[in-house]
């Protein structure tokens, strides 16, 4: 069963080339039923390929399948196959992707309606859901890359879907840009392993001794800046909050659940080259992105910027999970993350629609009675991701708190910043609770909220549960319920191991619960009660992200204008010049030699004969002498 | 006297020049199209004198497809001579240069 | 002895043929010259033993294709004798002529130099083999070169399609069309 791994991505692309040829001529809804067939089946092709996986021996190896579908790059010593790789990790990625991915197709089905572009959206879907599979189940680095680039583009595309929006169309450039560093990260470090271990693909990347060390930082450093580009994080985080100009489909799939969650993908796929170094580096970017982007969300009043900087506060954990060695913890985030940010999202979305595409969180309020659905939902994702047990967010959490705890340089240091973070987390997404659907009504009467279709709401329900119980695949209080981590073990040359003793877990484990209830508490007194005066929680700083991204501007403006001034004055004088000058070179010698094309078929024909005849001439001679 | 490869050779090699020299002095486009059959038939006969020289078959199989290509070529041929006469009567190969650089 | 007879007594017809061609004024008298040529080459391909080709060549050439310049030339009503002047090419004479002695010469200078076999291998020596040049013919094509041959069926397909589009009646441009012709 595990060879029908192919037809998981090819499902996905067939339901693009069928949207791109009759896309338009099925319309709306068909389109979008089409689209989530081909995901829904995807993901039922993967669960088939999952048990198959599990019907395998685990402990001799045999949960590692290569299908290689065709020599991609046979270029001398580089043997570059185009090939699937599926193993427990791969596995666990394409079940979630597929999942949440088909769940999303549903959503947007409902989301989308009465959108010009309505199968154009279905078509993009599902492309980046193709090219995300081709990244999780390449066996190799290139092919990773290709979906790498794929999941970026398609991230473009939907970014700027609405590009008639000048800031839609603007944030897409911003995120393809700046996903640019990160992809050249990816290149260079593509380049370094072959140059160092003489292969890209990963079985034998991982079976390689180890590199020197310098070249193994180095490696692990341009790994994790292409991981920086794709997950959002500092000092690349800047282009995922605009990104939330894409439809709220887009940014629950591609910018919450899926894509943005690669990174931690490719470190964790790579986890044998990644160095001590190089880790510790990562742990302390992961940490800071953390405590930074939760500090941003405290004052967003846009409903989705709250949530993107949610998403890159919590991407930071999983960094800061990687950096700490423990890989199982950061996958289980990322599915956890991937259950309630997805939720979050969809909910989001369920009330900007049901408000007539309103955003601000100022003039919402009480909307738990217009949509019950919606709100219920919301909360459990809510508190998911606050970290209260037993939602699956508290497990994850959890566990990327201890394994902080444990980083035997900095431990306690990551984890405080961790514990602030997890605090900064609860409280702005209990704040976002209170505005959005308690409190006082603050909209007008003519905006109607009401609740979605069933085709919006179905999904919720789904990832309700999920964010509610996604905790079981890995609960640390039996060992032999630690599902995730058994599984995904194969994959580790070093797997990691808790060395703190049962106390310390659980006294961790409190401290963590009271930290989000803290945040919580404090979030219900300051917006809900009004006991503690709330007009000054929303500093300016923190809403414009601590001018992080104005400073980039300014530094390009700065230095950067004046060097493209320089430049272009280069182009112009000499470039140009030479261009031009080749140019007129090249007309001149075109009118001379003009009259040579007569029009005449028999002037041509003696130039012919001519030619033969001077060939003939010459090898005559040759032959004669 | 007994016949010899090279006498087909030069067989071939006039039948090739004279039909080589009416395409040249010729301006009306079927007997150029004529003339270019004679060129290709001069070829034929080097290949199937070489055949025979050498003893394999390769050189006839060349011919059969110099016969079908031909076939074509000359199907096309004339499909244009006729588009062209037909809208102008009397065109001459000289009359064509509407391509002119 | 006889086949040197029959060699030249084709050769003759052959240049007689392809000097017709060329010189004659009536495009009619040009392809019933070429019928007399390819009849002639056919001679010389049977006195190789290439009896299929030979065959080839009367059906295909002189049956099909000639007739095909026929039909074309009684279609076009081009039966009027054309001078053999140069319009206002005067390069061409020259060129052709260069051509034509140029070409002579090379010939000429190889049979002189090279003398009897001109290929420098034993004349009218080795056979094809005991089989007969259909067989083996049929062998070479169905084997080697069946790509080449399936290709060649696509390309009479595309030849066929070509020459219907390009002589169809247009229909909707015949107003351009007599706008053009009243303008010539």
């Amino acid at each position: 069963m595990v060879e029908l791994v192919w037809l998981v991505p090819a499902l996905p692309l067939i339901g693009f080339v069928l949207l791109l040829a009759v896309g338009n001529s099925l319309g709306e809804p068909r389109a979008g039923w089409l689209a989530t067939t081909a995901a829904g089946a995807s993901f039922v092709v993967t669960l088939v390929v999952f048990i198959g996986l599990l019907g395998r021996d685990s402990h001799s190896g045999e949960r590692s399948y290569e299908l290689v579908l065709f020599k991609w790059l046979p270029a001398g010593s580089l043997q570059v196959d185009a090939g699937f790789l599926v193993d427990p990790l791969s596995i666990t990625m394409a079940l979630f992707v597929t999942g949440v991915g088909a769940l999303i197709h549903l959503y947007s089905i409902g989301y989308m309606h009465g959108d010009p572009k309505y199968s154009k959206f279905f078509l993009y879907l599902n492309l980046f859901l193709f090219s995300m599979l081709m990244l999780v189940f390449g066996n190799n680095l290139v092919v990773t890359f290709l979906g790498w680039e794929g999941v970026g583009a398609c991230s473009y595309f939907l970014i700027s879907f609405w590009h008639q929006r000048e800031s839609a169309a603007t944030a897409g450039k911003k995120a393809f840009v700046t996903n640019r560093v990160g992809d050249w990260g990816f290149m260079v470090a593509t380049f370094a392993i072959w140059s160092a271990l003489g292969t890209v693909t990963y079985t034998e990347i991982a079976q390689s001794p180890a590199m020197a060390t310098a070249t193994g930082t180095a490696i692990s450093l341009l790994l994790f800046v292409a991981a920086a580009g794709k997950s959002a994080q500092l000092p690349l985080s800047v282009w995922l909050p605009d990104a939330m100009e894409g439809p709220t489909p887009v940014s629950a799939m591609v910018h919450a659940a899926t894509m943005v969650t690669s990174g931690v993908y490719l470190l964790v796929r790579m986890n044998n080259v990644l160095t001590d170094d190089a880790l510790l580096i990562i742990a302390v970017v992961g940490a800071a992105t953390a405590l930074f982007a939760a500090l941003c969300a405290v004052a967003q009043h846009d409903i989705k910027k709250v949530l993107a900087y949610s998403t890159i506060s919590q991407l930071g954990y999983m960094f800061l999970a990687i950096g700490s060695g423990a890989y199982v913890a950061a996958i289980f985030h990322v599915i956890t993350h991937a259950f309630f940010k997805a939720l979050l999202f969809l909910g989001s979305g369920s009330v900007i629609h049901g408000m007539g595409d309103e955003q601000d969180m100022r003039k919402m309020g009480a909307l738990r009675l217009a949509m019950p659905i919606t709100a219920a939902t919301f909360i459990v994702g809510w508190l998911a991701i606050a970290g209260v047990p037993p939602f699956a967010g508290f497990w994850s959490k959890d566990e990327i708190l201890l394994a902080a705890w444990e980083q035997h340089n900095i431990g306690p240091l990551l984890w405080g910043v961790g514990l602030v973070t997890a605090l900064l987390t609860a409280y702005y997404m209990s704040r976002q609770v209170i505005l959005v659907f308690f409190g006082k009504q603050r909209w007008d009467e003519e905006a109607h909220p009401h609740e979605s279709s069933w085709t919006m709401t179905a999904p919720l329900c789904v990832l309700a549960g999920a964010a509610a119980v996604g905790g079981v695949i890995n609960l640390p209080l039996v060992k032999d319920w630690l599902v995730l981590e058994h599984f995904l073990e194969p994959i580790f040359n070093h797997p990691h191991h808790f060395s703190s003793g049962t106390l310390t877990k659980i006294a961790l484990a409190v401290i963590s619960v009271a930290a989000g209830i803290v945040g919580i508490f404090f979030a219900v007194m300051a917006w809900l009660t009004k006991r503690i005066p709330n007009d000054r929680l929303e500093p300016e700083f923190l809403e414009n992200a601590m001018y992080v991204d104005a400073t980039y501007a300014r530094v390009v403006e700065g230095i950067g204008t004046s060097g493209f001034q320089g430049t272009a004055n280069v182009d112009e004088r000499f470039v140009d010049g030479a261009v031009n000058g080749i140019g007129k070179l090249t007309l001149k010698i075109g009118q001379l030699i003009r009259p040579a094309q007569s029009g005449y078929i028999r002037n041509y024909a003696v130039g012919v004969a001519m030619g033969a005849l001077v060939i003939i001439v010459l090898l005559t001679w040759g032959l004669l002498r | 006297m007994e016949v010899t490869t090279g006498w087909y050779l030069v067989l071939g090699a006039l039948l090739f020049v004279i039909g080589g020299t009416g395409l040249l002095i010729r301006r009306n486009p079927l007997v150029m199209l004529m003339c270019v059959e004679l060129m290709l038939n001069g070829v034929n006969l080097s290949f199937v004198a070489f055949s025979r020289t050498l003893g394999d078959v390769g050189g006839q199989t060349v011919v059969f497809f110099v016969l079908v290509v031909a076939a074509a070529e000359v199907v096309v041929g004339l499909g244009l001579v006729v588009a062209i006469l037909r809208r102008q009567p009397g065109t001459t190969a000289d009359d064509l240069s509407a391509l002119k650089g | 002895m006889v086949d040197t007879l029959v060699f030249i007594v084709a050769a003759v017809v052959c240049l007689v043929g392809a000097l017709g061609v060329v010189l004659a004024r009536n495009p009619v008298h040009s392809a019933l010259m070429l019928v007399m040529t390819l009849f002639g080459v056919a001679v010389q391909f049977v006195a190789q033993e290439a009896h299929f080709l030979a065959a080839v060549q009367v059906i295909v050439y002189a049956g099909a294709i000639v007739v095909l310049f026929l039909f074309v030339i009684m279609l076009l009503g081009v039966d009027r004798a054309q001078s053999l002047e140069m319009s206002f090419l005067p390069v061409q004479r020259w060129a052709a002529l260069l051509f034509a002695s140029g070409s002579l010469a090379v010939v000429v200078a190889l049979i002189l130099a090279v003398g009897e076999p001109v290929t420098g291998l034993e004349a009218m020596g080795g056979a094809l083999g005991s089989t007969d040049d259909v067989r083996l013919l049929a062998r070479s094509l169905f084997s080697d070169y069946v790509y080449a041959f399936e290709l060649t069926s696509l390309l009479l397909v595309i030849a066929v399609i070509g020459a219907v589009v390009l002589v169809r009646k247009p229909r909707e441009t015949d107003a351009v069309v007599a706008e053009d012709r009243g303008d010539a």
